[in-house]
């Protein structure tokens, strides 16, 4: 069992993520506030990131959300990949808003989506 | 009351990533019985209570969701007669043959309004329940699996709410049991809607995108087996959404917790009793929170807009 440094490039924030873990695990495991999960069963976008540098394995993931280019890139859900090195992430899609403010003005969940 | 017309739901075929993983978590953890598959490699389930042949259908696909809700009616002349109602208020249906679902008849597909695939059929065969229908002994739940009663309902989300909720009570026979209303005070956000006494058989929220699941739900017997339900998920690492908790909507007792591809799921207890002289229950804008979660009466964002 080994871990990795998994850094978030819109913050410069990094965590240590085990290897058995996925990146979405990690970040939960990291306890900070407002990471907004979704099904973390790689079903609904929510936790869409775009690997910059390092490596990992990856499960099926919807392409509802990431399509076969995007993921050729690097495009993936964080819920479906588990780092075999350190990572550089930068966070897209939904993440983005929540992860991206800042901690002190972290408001309550806006309650319902736009009809 | 004698039911009539459409029964209750009958089957659900849900879309997932990874067909293997699946029927061995839906046997495994949920502890449905295992059916069988079909030519098209679909698998098929039922819950150890239910009598007919299926009612959980899993198909593989490169994304999640559901691909149509299905519920039983009367006979055949009511699946016949359903269908010129349908056709009378203007909805396209289209025959999918007997066979086509293993042990099941004649179905008679349509869209709704909110972009969803409705299906009603009259005819499954009744390969019984675990305890068969003489002199039936308890069935004890004795086994690793959150062992559910029955799939109980879905929740769909979609657009032409307004327009789904005329086509299921005023074509299908549905009553409305509770609505939330918008802060305008006027438009529906989401209903709740049953065919039979239950306080639900299907449940709709207003959306910006057609055709969309927030959660297929199962019914279990008691408070206790929902807290026995929540000790499983912890123990298999099910993700767990929200819960255990209790809905104010239909006073059920609820965990949401999703399958290995993202689909919601619901395992519930409870809920009150709905006959068709019942007033509607309507939750104002500002306790929705209450209604949707009753005990921290706070609205959760992943509930919300996660769906597949």
């Amino acid at each position: 069992m080994g871990h990795y440094t998994i850094t978030i490039t819109d913050t410069q924030e990094s965590f240590r993520c085990l290897d058995e873990r996925s990146v979405l695990q990690g970040m939960e495991a990291l306890g900070k506030r407002g990471i907004p999960v979704g099904c973390r069963q790689g079903g609904c976008g929510v936790c869409k990131v775009r690997v910059l540098e390092g490596s990992y394995s990856k499960r099926v993931m919807s392409r509802a959300h990431v399509s076969a280019e995007e993921e050729a890139e690097g495009c993936v859900l964080s819920c479906r990949i588990k780092p075999t090195s350190d990572l550089r992430v930068a966070v897209l899609g939904a993440m983005k808003k929540n992860i991206c403010r800042p901690q002190a003005a972290l408001p309550t969940a806006s309650p319902i989506p736009t009809p | 009351m004698a039911l009539t017309g459409v029964l209750r739901p009958g089957h659900a075929q849900i879309r997932v990533l990874d067909i293997e993983e699946s029927v061995k978590w839906y046997t495994d953890v949920m502890g449905l019985k295992y059916q069988g598959r079909d030519d098209q490699g679909r698998a098929y389930f039922k819950t150890r209570a239910e009598r007919d042949h299926n009612s959980i259908i899993l198909r593989q696909a490169d994304r999640a969701g559901l691909d149509f809700f299905g519920y039983k009616v009367l006979d055949k002349a009511t699946l016949v007669e359903l269908e010129r109602k349908l056709n009378d208020h203007g909805v396209k249906t289209e025959r999918m043959p007997a066979g086509d679902l293993l042990e099941t008849g004649e179905r008679v597909r349509f869209q709704i309004p909110t972009g969803h695939t409705i299906e009603l059929y009259a005819e499954k065969n009744a390969v019984g329940s675990a305890v068969g229908c003489v002199n039936p002994d308890m069935d004890v739940i004795d086994q690793p699996g959150i062992t559910p009663i029955r799939m109980d309902h879905a929740l769909l989300y979609g657009t032409d709410l307004d327009g789904a909720t005329e086509l299921f009570c005023k074509v299908l026979g549905f009553t409305l049991v509770e609505r939330v209303k918008l802060e305008d005070g006027q438009t529906d956000l989401g209903v709740w809607l049953t065919c039979s006494a239950k306080a639900h058989d299907i449940a709709i929220v207003r959306h910006g995108e057609p055709n969309k699941l927030h959660h297929v739900s199962f019914q279990l017997g008691s408070w206790e087996q929902v807290l026995r339900a929540a000790d499983i998920m912890s123990k298999r690492r099910v993700s767990i959404d929200m819960g255990p908790t209790r809905h104010g909507i239909t006073n059920g007792t609820t965990i949401y917790f999703f399958d290995p591809s993202g689909n919601r799921l619901e395992t519930f207890a409870g809920g009150y009793d709905h006959y068709p002289d019942m007033e509607p229950i309507t939750w104002t804008w500002d306790e929705v929170g209450a209604g949707i979660f009753y005990h921290d009466r706070k609205l959760n964002e992943a509930f919300l807009s996660v769906v597949t």
